[in-house]
């Protein structure tokens, strides 16, 4: 009962991840290959609704018309950059799950490489420390030291 | 340690940080109001001319409308995107029929049954100069609308003026429609 619990989550979680929203199967795509094509390009696109669902993973009513514009053009033959730029000029770039790259999001794409390369610089500094050289013992301490180790 | 290095050291995080901090602000303030804030959705039709459409109207409410004749009136006309469904829109009826006293609404009933809209128009006097039937939303997506209601000032020729998300009132008619009408 227990192995058999585990599995049923195990599914859940991993089958979790491609559950879409199609709430109708004839809303799909007869050519499978086209169909997961649309469902790549809608996983990208924001549902303006839910806001941080895309339009696959929403069954709002505008995320069910976006998801049928997307596999309309799918068919048509559009190509994906087509059909992101069709979406972003009526509903701005944030209709884009992942925004471009450009000037104002640099910052944002540029910020893991730039958190690795500060991370990595110091931890270069932290292995190369200067090891601080002691000052040789005085004739005095090295009497002592002597007197001490029971050396004479 | 030198007093120099150590001043470096102290200073190299705060300036870092406060590089990151100000870099981060010009990146959300590039993308103007409603780039970022959920809440307020920017439509980037504003300032562009209308889409191409042509629709049909509701029953006993005349023919419905297309771009042309919307593009060819010669004062500045409210397009409302509204539905019987959409409380809202119940809400914003009687700030509808106030502003149609200073210029003319249409209307374009959003997935809708027709039946449903005209009643709804209808029932206690229409704010509308003309309604048309949006039945499928398609032209709506064209207009960039995420839901109803929702409003443009459309000028003369066709161009888009102003954007609004909201149920319209009064008040929002004299702050942000009266001064744009204004400035035609």
């Amino acid at each position: 009962m227990k192995r058999l619990s585990a599995l049923l989550l195990a599914t859940t979680l991993v089958g979790g991840g491609i559950a879409f929203a199609v709430d109708d199967p004839t809303e799909m795509l007869p050519n499978p290959v086209q169909e997961k094509r649309a469902e790549a390009i809608g996983a990208h696109l924001r549902c303006l609704v839910c806001q941080n669902e895309s339009i696959e993973d929403s069954s709002a009513p505008l995320a069910r018309d976006l998801r049928k514009v997307v596999r309309e053009q799918v068919a048509a033959g559009k190509s994906d950059q087509q059909i992101m730029d069709w979406m972003s000029e009526r509903y701005g770039e944030f209709i884009r799950l992942a925004p471009q790259f450009s000037w104002s999001t640099a910052l944002l794409w540029l910020m893991p490489a730039l958190a690795l390369v500060a991370g990595l610089v110091i931890a270069w500094r932290a292995t190369k420390r200067r090891v601080v050289t002691p000052a040789p013992l005085t004739d005095e301490e090295r009497a002592r030291l002597d007197a001490l180790s029971g050396r004479e | 340690m030198n007093s120099t290095r150590r001043g470096l050291l102290t200073a190299l995080p705060i300036v870092g940080a406060g590089v990151l901090g100000v870099g981060f602000w010009k990146m959300l303030q590039g993308m103007e109001s409603g780039g970022f804030d959920p809440r307020a959705v920017k439509n980037p039709n504003v300032g562009r001319p209308i889409p191409q459409f042509a629709m049909p109207g509701l029953p006993g409410l005349g023919d419905g409308f297309t771009d042309k004749e919307l593009r060819a009136e010669t004062r500045p006309v409210l397009v409302n995107f509204f539905a019987s469904w959409c409380i809202p829109c119940v809400q914003e009826m009687p700030g509808l029929r106030s502003i149609s006293r200073n210029m003319p609404i249409w209307g374009i009933a959003y997935e809708d049954k027709p039946e449903n809209a005209s009643a709804f128009v209808q029932r206690d006097g229409t704010p509308y100069a003309r309604v048309a039937a949006d039945r499928h939303g398609r032209v709506a997506i064209d207009w960039g609308v995420t839901g109803v209601p929702e409003s443009f000032l459309v000028a003369p020729g066709g161009r888009i003026l102003w954007h609004g998300s909201a149920a319209l009132d009064p008040q929002i008619y004299d702050a942000e429609i009266r001064p744009r009408l204004a400035g035609l």
